[in-house]
């Protein structure tokens, strides 16, 4: 039984003790591709200074294309009022990778997606499952990230949007 | 060979430690980031005799797992702990050879284009058609290499990559050593003058080999296993077209009853998308191509490339675990043609938001062989039920197969339709259908005919207020063959951002066995915070198989207590 407690006990003081590095965490240059499978490094994600959303989706994910369909409608209002920018990574593996063209443009998205068939870019950003959305403030630091979705999730992170877009500090 | 005994790794998670807090004193940790994740899932387990839940003396089982990253500049390590104290039900018992240990560990650099790992790591050679190591910690998959890799851009639009390693075979590493070289040209970034063309293209091309001794084999045995790859891409405006193809060397195998031929296969697909629509159609087939780092091999352990099923991916409950799908890698050959339309908002069929309609077709069958008549005993064995025969098999070919021929034997059939809809801001409907034919004896070795499944879903999702939702599921399969008729019904209320209640059940009512139409309810709650997840359930699982990509994992039935917790940091 104490060897159930040691991961846990070995996360938590790790998670408390570098919480304070995580301030200032960047986004890992890992490289992953352009839906046309030309390579992109993650490392060249940037919005002029302004809030990024990185959200990690897949096609066979539900609550993942919940999440962005929901935000699709939104998105022209959110850009206009904050000028974010939404980055939707696909973690379809060549099973489904073909698939992620078609639904992307066939759902009508104006977001920027990439493919990351091997996970490489959602092992260094370290996402356990998706969706897994992260906020991104204007100098390129990981500020909050939030695992799964539910209707209503949306209005929690806009308005996190709103704060960075602002200038204010969302901790 | 022993990966990893506990003190090792003890002593790899320690020295890391050690490495982080010295460095923390003398400042070499300024600019370091260090992040990670937790994954933690503990079953308790019930007895449940009628369901056919397996007894378990520990009455319970917890895997978990926690990866360690640390960057700073140009650099990059990282360790995964592992635990299995014991494994859960359903993930294989060969993890239970150690309750902790590390697994995983890396370091890696990367300056001016070239980036260099040594230790463990995950790599994917085009469409993984002839390499591909990944974690699929759901199916208790994990082939990472153990070695050196390179990854070299010397000019734009060149990429090289090279490697060598052992695979990871649970808590050992397979006896096989993979070397392999990737290259790749992207015109569109070779040719400064094609940067902004709408025409792009790009070409690759991989070589792997393998090398496990032959043992006492009393068979000649092929020491070294060569394989190739070579693909292409080519986009123009809405279009798009690629193609690989992959070769494998005589590889006599276990799973191959030790033929002697070489093995084949290839994948191409088309795709056409606009705002609004899009189509996808893929063709693939294989022969003879499973390619392992250990020739005597099972399950899925030690696999060198990635063969997914060309079918849909399911989602919902009994669309997904019944009858999913699992690739053949001794020979199949499929079609899939994929379709998305979106009619029109504020037109009169669409409605106010535009409706969403989702096509899918996949049909995968058997290639018709051409067998020889071999006297071997063990391949005859394989042999009793086929037609054809060739002559005497002298140079242990064990069949004859054209890539491109459609055998009449049918694996698979997926037909499947999705409609969508938002009727007002607060009300979403989703109506799916699928008729799906299952050859149950091939992927499940259950003697009987062909499954014929329908399924019919409704899903409704109703926003109360700005926090509260009601999601809830409808599923019904009927089905003449297997276990018969199924009902399963799902209640989601969600109150954002912290908390998610879920009751579900699902019904056996159309066994033919009376004593087996079994209840199956489940009820769970989960609370989230940011990026920490927690889930507490209980109820009844029904015995299933859980697949991602076309690797399938076998979930045992069980009654009893649920945890799952996960965090990012």
């Amino acid at each position: 039984m104490k060897y159930i407690l040691l991961p846990i006990l070995f996360a938590t003081v790790l998670n408390t003790g570098i919480q304070a590095q995580n301030d200032g965490r960047q986004i890992p240059a890992v490289e992953i591709k352009n839906l046309d499978s030309s390579p992109f490094n993650t490392g060249d994600i940037q919005n002029d200074g302004k809030p990024i959303i990185i959200s990690f989706w897949a096609t066979w994910c539900s609550p993942c294309k919940r999440e962005l369909n929901t935000i699709a409608e939104e998105y022209i209002d959110w850009q206009d009022e904050t000028g974010v920018k939404l980055i939707a990574i696909s973690i379809d593996d060549a099973r489904n990778i073909q698939k992620v063209k078609p639904y992307v443009d066939g759902q009508s998205w104006d977001y920027e997606v990439y493919l990351d068939p091997n996970a490489d870019f959602k092992r260094a950003m370290n996402v356990n499952n998706v969706p897994h959305t992260f906020l991104i403030d204007g100098e390129g630091n990981i500020v909050w990230q939030h695992n799964s979705y539910q209707p209503g999730d949306e209005q929690e992170l806009y308005e996190l949007v709103e704060k960075l877009a602002s200038g204010e500090s969302i901790n | 060979m022993k990966l990893t005994n506990l003190n090792l790794g003890l002593t790899t998670l320690f020295s890391f430690v050690t490495i982080i807090v010295s460095a923390q004193d003398a400042h070499l940790l300024d600019g370091v980031q260090i992040h990670g994740n937790f994954d933690l899932y503990a079953q308790q387990y019930n007895k449940d005799s009628i369901i056919g839940a397996p007894i378990v003396p520990e009455k319970s089982g917890v895997n978990a797992f926690t990866n360690l990253i640390a960057t700073k500049g140009k650099f990059s390590a990282g360790v995964r702990l592992e635990s299995y104290i014991p494994p859960v039900q359903g993930f294989d018992p060969r993890f239970g050879e150690e309750t902790i240990g590390v697994p995983f560990r890396y370091a890696s650099f990367t300056q001016d284009g070239l980036e260099i790992t040594v230790g463990n790591f995950y790599e994917q050679f085009g469409n993984g058609m002839i390499l591909r190591s990944y974690e699929e910690r759901g199916l208790g998959l994990d082939n990472a290499f153990d070695g050196a890799r390179v990854r070299y851009s010397p000019i734009d639009g060149i990429y090289i990559k090279g490697l060598i390693g052992n695979q990871r075979f649970y808590w050992q590493k397979g006896d096989g050593i993979v070397r392999a070289f990737d290259g790749e040209i992207q015109f569109n970034e070779l040719v400064s003058k094609w940067s902004t063309s709408a025409l792009r293209l790009s070409i690759g091309g991989s070589f792997v080999s393998k090398f496990q001794s032959g043992g006492s084999s009393s068979l000649d045995i092929p020491e070294n296993v060569g394989g190739g790859a070579a693909r292409f891409q080519l986009n123009y405006k809405d279009f798009s077209l690629m193609g690989e193809y992959a070769f494998k060397d005589n590889d006599p195998t276990k799973s191959n009853n030790y033929i002697y031929k070489s093995g084949e296969g290839f994948f191409a697909s088309a795709t056409y998308s606009r705002r609004g629509f899009g189509i996808n159609i893929s063709a693939k087939s294989i022969d003879n191509m499973e390619f392992r780092s250990d020739r005597e091999a099972g399950f899925n352990d030690l696999f060198i490339n990635y063969l997914p099923a060309l079918s849909r991916q399911h989602t919902y409950n009994l669309a997904a675990t019944l009858y999913p799908y699992a690739t053949q890698p001794n020979g199949e050959i499929g079609l899939q043609g994929d379709l998305i339309y979106k009619i029109k908002k504020g037109s009169k069929i669409g409605g106010k938001y535009g409706t969403t309609i989702q096509l899918n077709v996949s049909m995968i069958n058997s290639h018709d062989r051409e067998y020889y008549a071999d006297s071997d005993p063990e391949v005859a064995v394989e042999l009793l039920d086929q037609q054809t025969y060739l002559p005497k098999d002298e140079s242990r070919l064990g069949y004859k197969a054209n890539l491109f021929n459609w055998g009449s034997e049918v694996y698979y059939r997926d037909y499947n339709i999705e409609v969508d809809r938002k009727f007002n801001k607060n009300f979403k409907l989703k109506g799916t259908f699928a008729f799906q034919e299952y050859n149950i004896e091939l992927i499940q070795f259950k003697a009987s005919t062909n499954v014929l499944a329908r399924i019919w879903v409704l899903e409704g999702l109703n926003k109360l207020s700005r926090k509260h939702s009601i999601r809830w599921e409808a599923q019904h399969l009927t089905t003449g063959q297997d276990q018969g008729d199924w009902v399963f019904g799902l209640i989601e209320y969600g109150y954002s951002p912290h908390w998610i209640v879920t009751v579900l059940n699902q019904y056996n009512y159309g066994n033919k066995n009376k004593d087996l139409r079994v209840n199956y309810p489940t009820a769970q709650v989960t609370y989230i915070h940011n990026a920490n997840r927690l889930s507490l359930g209980y109820g009844r699982q029904r015995a299933g198989i859980f697949c991602v990509g076309g690797v399938c994992r076998n979930v045992p039935a069980a009654n009893g207590i649920t945890l799952a917790i996960t965090s990012s940091f």
